[in-house]
């Protein structure tokens, strides 16, 4: 077992962790954050994605040892006073969720590249969003909700 | 005084699902943990076919955590009913026990020999190591036609043979192409299915024809893939003696049915509540073993079970979809009239029956005519066994293939007649209608104007430049050629008249259940019997209660998917939700309005004859100012202290909807791809839909609806298949090996509609859940044949992927591309996807 001290959401956890166990498997089942899912155990999907110092990492393919000593936000520490963080409302306004398994993933994950490239074209983020698998949507509206995040930041 | 109302159906209401999902707020069933809560772990077969010569899990029961393990001679007992089959297309049909935990032979890659339960779930996993058995491997039969040959191995020894079941329409006279009817058939009760007969003389057809085309297709295996993968909690409620299952199912009801089937435990002592669940298409339309071992586990252990599916466990056992070879032949005249259809397909059942295995390809089978009227038609399909994972419904189910089938013909039999492929459709289309008409295999479609789409969708695409810049491109040798593909599709929906189901061979049962309820403080409780997952029920159905109760989508809550809130219901799947369960949600909200109506009379004291109902408020006719309110209604009918004589106290209606007939929406799609021709790279230029769904409730759902469907047609059509090696291994076992399409994958749609009321429903709606992943597959096929066909190249196999595109233009050229490597479970090239992304 090896103690770890990680910054969750603004929260300071310690915890004693086998060296094995998966990041998103302590935030889901240690600290029961149970907004960050997981989809596929390979790194494909996205579904696990949440922010490792403001950038977005697949949760499932760190160790929760790796976090040591970093700082993690995942969908559950996006809203700032209640109000929602622009690119969840980008989302909920352009339909962009249907079954929202891959939601919080995909949010993180775009919430990360606009800090990257602030003003993407169509093209640009299809390309980043690559990660992130959506079974639902077709992208397309999910695309027309980052343009619409990217407008109201930059 | 009064306002107008606001009409909420047919405008775009934003989500009420929504906040909780984009939060992380959901409640997916993996997230639950109860008290004392062990898990499992599935010990599953290497091998596609082996006998188990040697079990033993006395090593596991020795690991720290470990608190069961169990194999299926200890636990048969519990479950005397197997996994249970809920279809008999045929009297005829084999249906093999499908043990939870298999005893003496494994059949698939991915069956289950043994189970652990344990503290946590790495412990569980790791326990699996701890468990001896031994494989005595046998030659396994992974492809369709080789399963039928004389001699080959048997899938199940038991039933002699791995034919599953045979079924025919219209063949009579046909013995040299079609095999004889079952017997039974010939006296009548034999074969059953949607009323389908060929019209007319098939045969004579055939020989009187100018031009007869003879197609091959192929409809490769697919993974669904909803994201979330299944997962369920099993428990003993709290003080009761019941089973209360959790479980990410799109079908909590029939779960608790088949459950009970399954086990023996009577159907009232099981409850089902579905959580939210993360996508489903189809592959959740099932009661899989995994749901029963735990139930039974539950109970025998006395604490709850919890089990997730790793993705690896996804693809080897949840359910396949597709799985046929279709061979197609049509007959015409010079003008492109077609005069007949025969039909013969090989369908995939793998090695045991789910819940509707056997049902897919039947319930598809009327629909091979497509949207044209023609006379003579004929049909036969055999369910084949294979030691592959058993396949069942996935997005379409039955109508994908079927629209495939008819919509490559047509284009083959167009360049056949040197025809353009727009003109070819337009000749054989139904005249519009909005009374239910007779198609080729006798199944009654409900209203069309196949004109208006197609015309739409022409308009759109510009069609005449398209087929002016294609030209240039031909005449300049472009190594970029373009193509145009059409798809003009039909499906049937809104499952459906309980009759008609029956005849299916599905038992029937296709109503759906709503109760509307209006509480004393006046808000709104709608109990569905749909069960969503991403289809946004909770919105669509407060837009129909808000509509009809005059009140706001706001005061309106939806209650779903769980069977002790809801206690009857039908579930979601083929496209039916709106069609029957919105329709009873909309009858039974009318029925509290009519009650309402005689409280309103009682106390405005006024006949209710005279008694006017709008926005919310009852009035007396000719004297708006002698008003109540629906709210100042229900609260009189909760209190009850000044009812109308008898009166039962409450706003509390039920509506159990069983549908006159399906709904049949219809499309006109054109795929616009660039096709490089020295890489056999696709691009998709633009896609466009025109798609009649009748009138539509909320126009933002059904876009994204057929944005969603769209994915996965195209996603069929050019990026996924299932890959199995000879052995009967499952080669795309990963996400890293299988690949659904990600965003660069996909084009945006230009989307338009045509409103064709349906008749089957006082709304007239009709359904749109699967139309996209119907439409797409032909249309994107045929634009990339047609960018190819001045070489000649006629067809290109699902998936067309670049390196099977480059392939065919090899071939056309009369460049050796190297060997074909073969799918084995379809007899086809398919190994070359993966390299072909």
């Amino acid at each position: 077992m090896r103690r770890i001290q990680v910054n969750v959401n603004g929260a300071t956890y310690e915890h004693e962790v086998e060296p094995r166990l998966l990041l998103v498997h302590y935030l889901r089942e240690g600290l029961n954050l149970t907004g960050t899912m997981v989809g596929c155990n390979t790194s494909n999907c996205g579904a696990c994605t949440v922010l490792l110092n403001g950038q977005s990492v697949k949760s499932c393919t760190l160790f929760a040892v790796q976090a040591d000593g970093q700082e993690i936000t995942t969908v559950q520490g996006l809203q700032t006073n209640g109000d929602w963080h622009p690119m969840q409302t980008a989302f909920h306004e352009n339909h962009g969720l249907q079954c929202g398994y891959c939601t919080p993933g995909m949010i993180l994950a775009s919430i990360s590249y606009l800090k990257e490239n602030p003003n993407p074209n169509e093209e640009e983020i299809r390309e980043a969003l690559e990660g992130n698998y959506c079974r639902c949507t077709g992208y397309e509206n999910i695309v027309k909700a980052v343009q619409q995040a990217a407008g109201q930041t930059s | 005084m009064t306002q107008a109302p606001e009409r909420y159906m047919g405008g775009g209401l934003l989500r009420k699902e929504d906040p909780n999902l984009v939060t992380g707020k959901a409640n997916w069933t993996d997230n639950i943990k109860l008290p004392g809560m062990l898990h499992l772990a599935m010990l599953r077969s290497p091998f596609a076919r082996a006998k188990v010569t040697k079990l033993d899990v006395s090593g596991a029961l020795e690991r720290p955590g470990v608190v069961g393990a169990f194999t299926g001679e200890e636990l048969a007992d519990l479950w005397p009913g197997g996994v249970p089959c809920g279809a008999q297309v045929s009297d005829q049909q084999k249906t093999p026990f499908f043990p939870p935990l298999v005893t003496d032979e494994v059949r698939h890659v991915g069956d289950v020999v043994a189970v652990v339960v344990a503290s946590d779930r790495y412990t569980a996993q790791d326990a699996l190591e701890a468990i001896v058995v031994d494989y005595e491997p046998l030659t396994p039969v992974v492809n369709m036609e080789a399963a039928l040959a004389e001699g080959a191995p048997l899938v199940h020894e038991d039933l002699g043979t791995n034919e599953c079941f045979k079924y025919t329409a219209g063949v009579e006279g046909m013995d040299e192409l079609f095999d004889a009817p079952d017997d039974t058939q010939e006296e009548g009760g034999g074969v059953r299915g949607p009323n389908v007969g060929g019209q007319g003389d098939t045969n004579q057809a055939f020989q009187r024809a100018d031009v007869v085309i003879k197609e091959r297709y192929i409809q490769q295996r697919l993974l669904p893939t909803a994201i979330e993968p299944r997962a369920l909690v099993a428990s003993v409620e709290p003080g009761h003696e019941g089973i209360l299952l959790y479980s990410s199912t799109q079908i909590p009801h029939l779960a608790k049915i088949v459950l009970s089937l399954a086990t023996g435990i009577p159907e009232n002592q099981i409850r089902v509540v579905a959580p939210d669940v993360g996508g489903a298409f189809g592959s959740k339309l099932n009661v899989y073993r995994e749901e029963i071992i735990a139930v039974v586990l539950a109970k025998k252990l006395g604490t709850p079970v919890k089990y997730v599916e790793d993705r690896s466990e996804n693809y080897q056992a949840t359910i396949h979809g597709r799985g046929q070879i279709q061979d197609i032949e049509m007959a015409a005249n010079s003008d492109g009239k077609i005069l007949g259809m025969r039909v013969k397909l090989l369908d995939d059942m793998g090695a045991y029956l789910q819940l509707l295995t056997p049902a897919i390809s039947v319930s598809g089978a009327a629909l091979f005519p497509g949207v044209y009227n023609f006379e003579n038609f004929a049909i036969e399909i055999k369910g084949v066994f294979t030691n592959l994972t058993p396949t069942d419904a996935y997005r379409g189910a039955g109508r994908p293939e079927a629209c495939f089938a008819i919509e490559r013909a047509m284009d083959s039999l167009a360049r056949e007649l040197n025809m353009d492929p727009a003109e070819i459709r337009r000749r054989n289309f139904f005249e519009p209608f909005d009374e239910p008409t007779a198609n080729p295999a006798g199944l009654e479609y409900d209203s069309f104007n196949l004109q208006g789409v197609l015309e739409r969708a022409i308009e759109l695409a510009d069609y005449d430049a398209l087929r002016q810049e294609q030209q240039r491109r031909r005449d300049n040798n472009d190594p970029v050629q373009l193509g145009i593909g059409f798809s003009t599709y039909t499906e049937i929906c809104g499952l459906g008249p309980s009759q008609a189901l029956a005849g299916l061979g599905i038992g029937g049962a296709g109503w759906e259940a709503a109760n509307v309820r209006m509480l004393v403080t006046g808000k709104v409780e709608v109990a569905t019997g749909t069960s969503p997952h991403g289809q946004g029920h909770e919105t669509s159905w407060s837009q129909i209660a808000a509509d009809v109760l005059g009140v706001t989508p706001d005061d309106v809550d939806v209650i779903h998917g769980d069977t002790g809130a809801v206690p009857f219901g039908r579930d979601t799947y083929g496209s039916r939700s709106l069609a029957v369960g919105g329709i009873a949600v909309y009858h039974a909200a009318n029925k509290v309005v009519e009650k309402g109506k005689k409280i309103a009379a009682h106390m405005l004291e006024a006949s209710e004859e005279d008694i006017e109902f709008e926005g919310g408020r009852f009035s007396v006719a000719g004297s708006p100012d002698q008003n109540v309110t629906i709210q100042d209604v229900a609260g009189a009918a909760y209190l009850a202290s000044d009812l109308p004589e008898g009166m039962e106290p409450l706003l509390n209606e039920t509506m159990i909807f069983d549908p006159p007939n399906f709904t049949f929406p219809f499309g006109a799609h054109i795929c616009i791809t660039e096709v490089d021709t020295e890489t056999g790279k696709v691009k998709l230029r633009d896609y466009i839909a025109v798609d009649d769904c009748g009138p539509v409730i909320n126009p933002t759902i059904v876009d994204g609806q057929l944005h969603g469907g769209l994915a996965q047609g195209i996603a069929q059509a050019m990026y996924e298949g299932v890959i199995y090696d000879e052995d009967g291994n499952l080669v795309t076992a990963s996400m890293v090996d299988y690949m659904i399409p990600g965003a660069p994958e996909l084009p945006n749609f230009t989307l338009d509609r045509t409103v064709t009321p349906s008749p089957s429903n006082p709304l007239g709606v009709k359904g749109v859940g699967e139309a996209g992943t119907i439409g797409a597959p032909p249309a994107v096929i045929n634009s990339i044949v047609d960018a190819l066909s001045p070489m000649g190249i006629k067809h290109i196999d699902m998936p067309a992927s670049p390196m099977r595109v480059w392939k065919a233009i090899q071939n056309a050229q009369g460049k050796q591309s190297g060997d074909r490597q073969e799918d084995a479970s379809l007899g086809a090239s398919a190994a070359d996807i993966k390299q072909g992304r």
